[in-house]
């Protein structure tokens, strides 16, 4: 026992189980070792190699997602750094983009029937605003809106969440539920961030979501931030609704495996862009039978559709409790502010945690609030029924005048409806040599901007974020009609604006 | 209606209830109130030198979020523990006994569940026990005081049933940072004429023949404001960032955004179709690794160069109450070329000498920042939000940001109570109000701010924050804290998970220019009182605070 390297370890030895032995508990711990690993070299081994890579593990650097990263050195990365250029936040905008900047109309004044131009000076008949009903001049919703001013201020500085809820926002939502007969409503506090929302909230990654090619924008970004699987059928086209429902049960009968996921239908009341309304009563058999859900968008047509402006249920009589989700804004007809999912209460109470522009927003203005509700109770009066009725004989007598002009005008709208797309037909493009999108648009303007000087009327061309879309209208000039207007005034706009069209193409030929 | 109907900033004070305190203890409490309230109008001329000598709290992001002691870390993790637990047992019951109230968590009849039982998880176990707290519903003007109404519930939270009774409380709660949510007074009185003048909207999108000469109005007077060439409004704030990102990056740029951005700024970056890369919060050192990084390495997979980046910042985060680190981000946008896209929606109005947000504040030149984006909800008491940029970029944003072409336009209401605060803040209205409500608000957040420190609570943020958020940790002291101040009519805000990390629930205060240093006195008796019942004083700091000369 006289070697020093043992004597050397002895000591050393001792002296750390001296020191663990001072550890309070060690005792348990030194027990619980020597009991277990008697006789057992193997796992004393397996174990000490399994502790050795935990360490290991702890003490590695994170790795990287992507190994495909080259290797440089910082003098290297200082020289990318000093010679990359990027592009400049925005392209100079382009002659067509200039035209379209210059030629927005501003109105001096109060918005109405008659609206003032900033350009000119001259008050034109509107036919541009979606103000249907012609509540904007309403004297009866201005009063309650300045009462309501006086006991809530302007904004309500706060989101929902916390203490952003006000009762007239509570009692609005009761309005809106009662007046479309859904279980419960939630408001949002604008009208195109509601559906994005909505589908988002609902539809995640691996769902899949069946669409209306003709379907406006928001619904559009609101498939693409849900990241789910989207299918797009022909407008309308239910037939190939179906063919899409069909080979996706087809699809799944294959892939047994998987999950059972959710599914939606997307489509519009009345759509932005064509003027034409949803089959809901094929859609909604389609839904049932192959067991979707379906989220309709009233934006347009909620408040215009349907003997008390109920839409798309109230037209085809159909129990709203079919469509799961019904989507709508109070910034068209009820000319207040912001939109609205009405459905089943657990549809409408997820989203107070999960409608993204809901949980993350400031509460809409009081006042804007009380203006819808108060626009809500004229629809349901008999002076709204009248409006509603003043509205469908005012786009029938308008649509009637176009319709009457077949070769200089193709009109896309449903009969009845306020909105109407104006277009140049197909074969009057080929005989006009009108072969860019951009060369169509211009003309469409040189037709806004007579009407304007000539007959006195406001109209516009439909504008798109167009690199954005995905399925890209025609250009078009979209029609919205009042019910405040006289027949007479509507039938000589249209007699202006079928002129109109029919003088741009001649000058063309 | 209640007490106090109209509740303005000169309104009278609140009955301040007398808290059970012992005479001991207020002469204690005064004792620590070392910051003495200026005497003279405007006192904010001496005040805010003050901000040169901003070195003395120049702090690291690090010392700004104190750790709480681990005593407090670990039973907050055994809370949750706990809290999971018994969250899997009555769902494991749930499910099998209690269907009809798990239907929507279920497939069923060939349907898929309507939400998926892990994403409400939280929800369903956490958050609906403590419901009463959250989504308070109020009436009235959200000004120094706020009217809650008065809810029971007999179901567990489930559902609600208002008493007609309301609750006048202390208001910390409302982003009322220059308390211009006001029921009377020019910004009123301004907006009652536009309901006559202009009506209620404008009914239509900016460019379908919805723009009013008021829109043009407005804009320039933001863009001054700003101190840029063009600004532009949109209806909603949410959609000021999330319908605008897309028009100024798309696929093949890069947006690098900080991990604690707005969930607006999200949603806008994830639409643009561009790369998103993270940082870490307000940490420039890993900012510019990053940018080292994404530069040098290009486009993942084909290396190719990007086309620009997009560096998205917040001037002042709402939940954590920092302010962005400008100045050494200007810097790096020097050297790496990002365009730089500041969110000032909770810093417009609310910091700077004289409130134009973070570049006031720091002294920078606004031209240093390509977009200035803010909201008019929080300081200006309106809804919506403006994009201030060069002209070519706004001119370009008309055409493609969403709402301008597709949205609602900002209603007339709004853009007058827009304006008539604006021209206030700004001092063209010839009178010193719009001055004294920054300089009061700036004080006010100094005042609360540093008491509170003083006080042993943990406080994360800077120091010139209206935001003043108070760590809470423990799950059970979320509701716990919320009610206790309620009872005490103080209405305040508390987040826990999901919103915050695991960790760190918190209380926030917003502070405004309409509180009265009285009002102050009594938010922070109330909560030392209930900071002392909860165990809330748990900071490391609190002597060094109590040395500390604001």
């Amino acid at each position: 026992m006289d070697n020093p390297v043992l004597a050397a370890f002895n000591t050393t030895f001792t002296t750390v189980a001296r020191g663990i032995q001072a550890v309070p508990g060690s005792a348990i711990v030194l027990d619980y070792i020597k009991n277990s690993y008697q006789n057992d070299p193997f796992r004393v081994v397996l174990e000490l190699g399994l502790a050795i890579y935990a360490v290991k593990y702890m003490l590695s650097k994170k790795y990287r997602i992507d190994q495909s990263n080259v290797q440089l050195t910082e003098k290297e990365i200082d020289e990318l750094v000093a010679e990359w250029q990027p592009e400049p936040l925005v392209q100079p905008l382009s002659d067509i983009q200039r035209m379209e900047l210059e030629k927005t109309q501003v109105i001096v004044g109060a918005q109405g029937p008659k609206p003032k131009l900033l350009s000119t000076g001259k008050n034109l008949l509107n036919f541009a605003s979606a103000n249907y009903l012609g509540y904007i001049t309403n004297e009866d919703i201005k009063k309650t809106a300045i009462e309501t001013l006086h006991k809530y201020g302007v904004g309500s500085c706060g989101p929902p969440g916390f203490y952003g809820t006000l009762d007239v926002h509570i009692e609005l939502e009761k309005d809106i539920a009662r007046h479309l007969g859904t279980e419960s409503a939630i408001i949002y506090a604008q009208g195109f961030s509601t559906i994005s929302s909505v589908i988002s909230a609902f539809s995640k990654r691996g769902d899949i979501i069946v669409a209306d090619e003709g379907s406006n924008f928001a619904i559009l970004k609101g498939t693409q931030i849900s990241r789910s699987i989207v299918k797009w059928f022909k407008h309308n086209d239910m037939n190939d609704l179906e063919r899409v429902l069909e080979s996706i049960r087809v699809e799944s009968l294959a892939n047994k495996k998987r999950p059972l996921t959710r599914r939606f239908i997307v489509t519009e009341g009345l759509f932005q862009n064509y003027g034409d309304i949803a089959p809901l009563d094929k859609i909604v058999e389609l839904k049932n039978k192959y067991k979707y859900r379906l989220i309709l968008d009233e934006s347009n047509s909620f408040g215009v559709l349907g003997k008390n402006g109920r839409g798309l249920t109230e037209v085809f009589n159909i129990s709203p409790k079919d469509v799961d989700m019904i989507v709508g804004s109070m910034a068209n007809t009820l000319s207040a502010a912001g939109g609205f999912c009405a459905g089943p209460k657990e549809v409408v109470d997820h989203q107070r945690l999960s409608g993204q522009a809901f949980v993350f927003s400031a509460s809409i203005p009081a006042m804007l609030a009380v203006c819808a509700s108060e626009a809500i109770k004229i629809l349901t009066s008999p002076q709204g029924e009248k409006l509603l009725k003043d509205l469908h004989d005012n786009a029938t007598t308008f649509s009637n005048v176009i319709l009457s002009a077949p070769q200089s005008i193709e009109l896309s709208a449903a009969a009845g409806s306020p909105i109407l797309h104006l277009r140049i037909p197909q074969t009057a493009l080929a005989t006009a040599k009108i072969l860019t999108r951009d060369d169509e648009k211009l003309l469409l303007q040189e037709i806004v901007d007579e009407v304007a000087t000539k007959d006195g009327l406001l109209i516009t061309r439909a504008k798109y974020v167009e690199h954005q879309e995905l399925h890209l209208p025609r250009p078009s000039i979209r029609i919205s009609i009042c019910a405040t207007h006289t027949k007479k005034e509507v039938e000589k706009a249209a007699q202006g604006i079928k002129t109109a069209f029919g003088k741009a193409l001649s000058r063309r030929k | 209606m209640g007490k106090g109907s109209r509740s303005a900033v000169a309104s009278s004070p609140v009955s301040l209830k007398a808290t059970p305190l012992s005479s001991q203890h207020h002469a204690k409490f005064q004792e620590g109130l070392s910051v003495k309230e200026p005497k003279e109008k405007l006192y904010w001329k001496g005040f805010f030198s003050s901000f040169k000598n901003r070195a003395l709290f120049k702090t690291s992001y690090d010392d700004i979020m104190e750790e709480p002691p681990y005593f407090y870390l670990i039973t907050t993790y055994l809370s949750y523990i706990i809290l999971s637990f018994f969250g899997h047992l009555r769902d494991f019951y749930g499910f099998r006994w209690n269907k009809k109230a798990y239907a929507h968590l279920m497939p069923s009849n060939g349907y898929a569940a309507l939400t998926s039982d892990w994403d409400s998880f939280w929800t369903r176990n956490l958050k609906m026990r403590i419901d009463d707290c959250f989504s308070v519903p109020t009436t009235l003007v959200p000004g120094r005081t706020i009217n809650m109404m008065e809810r029971i519930t007999n179901d567990y939270c489930r559902s609600f049933q208002f008493t007609g009774k309301l609750k006048e409380a202390v208001n910390l709660s409302s982003y009322n940072y220059l308390g211009f949510a006001q029921s009377t007074g020019p910004c009123a009185d301004a907006v009652e004429e536009v309901v006559h003048t202009y009506g209620m909207s404008s009914c239509g999108s900016r460019l379908e023949a919805g723009s009013l000469d008021l829109h043009t109005k407005v804009e320039e007077l933001v863009a001054e404001f700003m101190g840029k060439e063009s600004a532009l409004v949109v209806s909603m704030g949410y959609a000021t960032n999330s319908t605008t990102i897309a028009g100024l990056a798309s696929k093949g740029s890069l947006i690098i955004s900080d991990e604690l951005n707005h969930n607006s700024l999200v949603f806008g970056s994830r639409l643009s179709g561009a790369y998103i890369r993270v940082f870490k919060h307000n940490d420039v050192a890993d900012l510019e690794a990053v940018l080292r990084d994404a530069i040098s390495q290009g486009q993942p997979r084909t290396h190719r160069p990007w086309k620009k980046i997009l560096l998205i910042v917040e001037g002042l985060y709402s939940m954590e109450g920092s302010i962005v680190k400008l100045p050494e981000i200007i810097e790096l946008k020097k050297k790496y070329k990002f365009h730089l896209y500041v969110d000032e929606a909770h810093s417009v109005g609310a910091i700077g000498p004289r409130g134009r947000g973070v570049c006031d504040y720091y002294g920078v030149d606004p031209k240093d920042v390509d977009i200035l984006m803010g909201t008019f909800t929080k300081s200006f008491g309106a809804a919506g939000g403006y994009i201030c940029a060069s002209k070519e970029v706004i001119d370009h944003l008309r055409l493609v940001n969403h709402s301008s072409v597709y949205g609602e336009s900002m209603s007339p209401i709004v853009l007058q109570q827009v304006y008539t605060s604006m021209w206030s803040i700004m001092g063209r209205d010839g009178t010193t109000a719009g001055q004294e409500r920054l300089s009061r608000l700036a004080w006010n957040a100094r005042y609360l701010g540093s008491n509170l420190r003083k006080m042993g609570f943990i406080i994360y943020g800077d120091r010139d924050s209206p935001v003043i958020p108070l760590l809470l940790f423990n799950p059970a002291k979320i509701p716990a804290f919320s009610r206790e101040c309620r009872k005490r009519d103080l209405a305040v805000v508390v987040v826990g998970f999901p919103a915050t990390s695991i960790v760190a629930s918190r209380a926030r205060f917003c502070v405004s220019a309409s509180h009265t240093k009285e009002d102050l006195d009594f938010v922070l008796r109330v909560v030392s009182e209930v900071g002392d019942i909860l165990g809330l004083k748990m900071s490391s700091r609190k002597a060094l605070e109590m040395g500390m000369k604001v």
